[in-house]
């Protein structure tokens, strides 16, 4: 039972830190929760799907389609954090001083918003597709009904717990600095994305290392720790990785900063692009 | 977009084809009853290879390892491969995700 608990935790847990910084950036639209609920509906579904094909994907390319599926989602998930970003560091502004002003909502759909709940479905559908296979597993090796049943809600629990205290400390943080706060830690989301992305093209002999262990921090916070697997998520910690890796969190960081400072200093042509939902609806 | 897309693919297709015409040495591993076979895998030091490896068991397994950073998806009665190193001597741990009880083994590098 408690193989399963923990297992079903630290995926559950990936994908629920992920979700919080999705909910909290996300802060102020209207129907968000429909959105981030949605979102984690079809990727639940997605893993379902996944897991069905995993056969398919295995064999794709000369056995390297789990690595490039896996890459693939993962750098898709980096390019729909970036557009949002760089969106938002023109925009975030107005949607400050329009939460503040009418205390009201934004329309998700009027924004680059919506790209951040595609996050979340991608970042369900990469955890939950390895529960899926794991449970699968364990149901066909025989393992206890009642390990499994007890297994997967305490995992599933402890994972959105960790979640959720995430997601309510971040809402602590002052209106002002909120989305700069948010902001930053999505750039830091997605660089680490982005490592883990090219560690799986490395894994498929893609790409080269560029120096397998550039560092060895394993002895101070390993990456099999829960707090190294958290940090791992959310600012691409890694206690030994390759060169590569740090190419390209470094390339998500600088090209996204260029794109955030661009996008500030860009005269704006349409002074309000941010709508009221009462205005619309 | 698309085009854009397809150029990327053609160009990793390209990277792929040169990194993968080199000659990696191959080793080979076997899950049975949720054990690796054999336990200890001893491979050459500051060296690109490969492992082979097939599971004979009828549940999938994880290939996995925080020491060398990596994890791959073992179908039942499939076999994958992985691409490691080159590592440093020494030696480096890895497990079965899905079996973590039984399912353990180290990499000797020298």
């Amino acid at each position: 039972m408690l193989g399963v608990a923990l297992l079903v935790f630290r995926e559950v847990l990936e994908a629920a830190l992920i979700v919080s910084i999705v909910a909290a950036a996300t802060r102020g639209v209207a129907r968000r929760g429909i959105y981030i609920s949605g979102g984690i509906g079809l990727g639940v579904l997605g893993a379902v799907l996944v897991a069905l094909c995993a056969g398919a994907i295995a064999e794709a390319l000369n056995g390297s389609g789990q690595e490039l599926f896996n890459a693939g989602v993962l750098f898709a998930a980096v390019l729909m954090i970036a557009w949002h970003v760089i969106w938002m560091s023109s925009h975030s502004r107005e949607l400050v001083q329009h939460m503040q002003a009418v205390g009201g909502a934004v329309k998700a759909g009027s924004s680059s918003l919506s790209m951040l709940f595609a996050v979340v479905a991608l970042a369900v559908l990469r955890e939950g597709s390895e529960i899926v296979l794991f449970l699968y597993g364990m149901a066909a090796g025989g393992a206890g009904v009642g390990g499994l049943i007890s297994g997967i809600p305490l995992g599933v629990i402890g994972g959105v717990a960790v979640g959720f205290a995430l997601y309510f400390g971040l809402l602590r943080i002052p209106l002002r600095y909120f989305f700069t706060a948010t902001n930053w830690m999505l750039v830091l989301l997605a660089a680490g994305l982005a490592s883990t992305g090219a560690r799986f093209l490395l894994q498929a002999n893609w790409i080269p290392a560029l120096g397998n262990q550039v560092w060895n921090t394993s002895a101070l916070l390993g990456n099999g720790s829960v707090i190294g697997q958290a940090l791992h998520i959310l600012i691409g910690y890694d206690a030994h990785p390759a060169g590569i890796q740090i190419a390209f969190w470094l390339a998500v960081v600088i090209l996204l900063l260029i794109g955030m400072r661009m996008s500030t200093r860009a005269p704006r042509a349409a002074p309000a692009t941010v709508e009221t939902t009462r205005s619309t609806a | 977009m698309k085009r854009g897309l397809v150029a990327g693919w053609v160009v990793l297709s390209l990277i792929a084809g040169a990194a993968g015409a080199a000659d990696v040495p191959e080793y080979k591993l076997v899950i049975k009853d949720h054990k690796f076979q054999p336990t200890e895998l001893k491979v050459p030091a500051n060296t690109k290879f490969k492992v082979l490896v097939s599971n004979q068991d009828s549940t999938p397994s994880e290939f996995e390892s925080n020491e060398f950073n990596r994890e791959k998806i073992v179908l039942p009665n499939s076999a994958v491969t992985v691409f490691i190193g080159p590592l440093d001597k020494g030696e480096y741990k890895f497990f079965d995700d899905f079996h973590q009880d039984t399912g353990n083994g180290v990499l000797i590098v020298q």
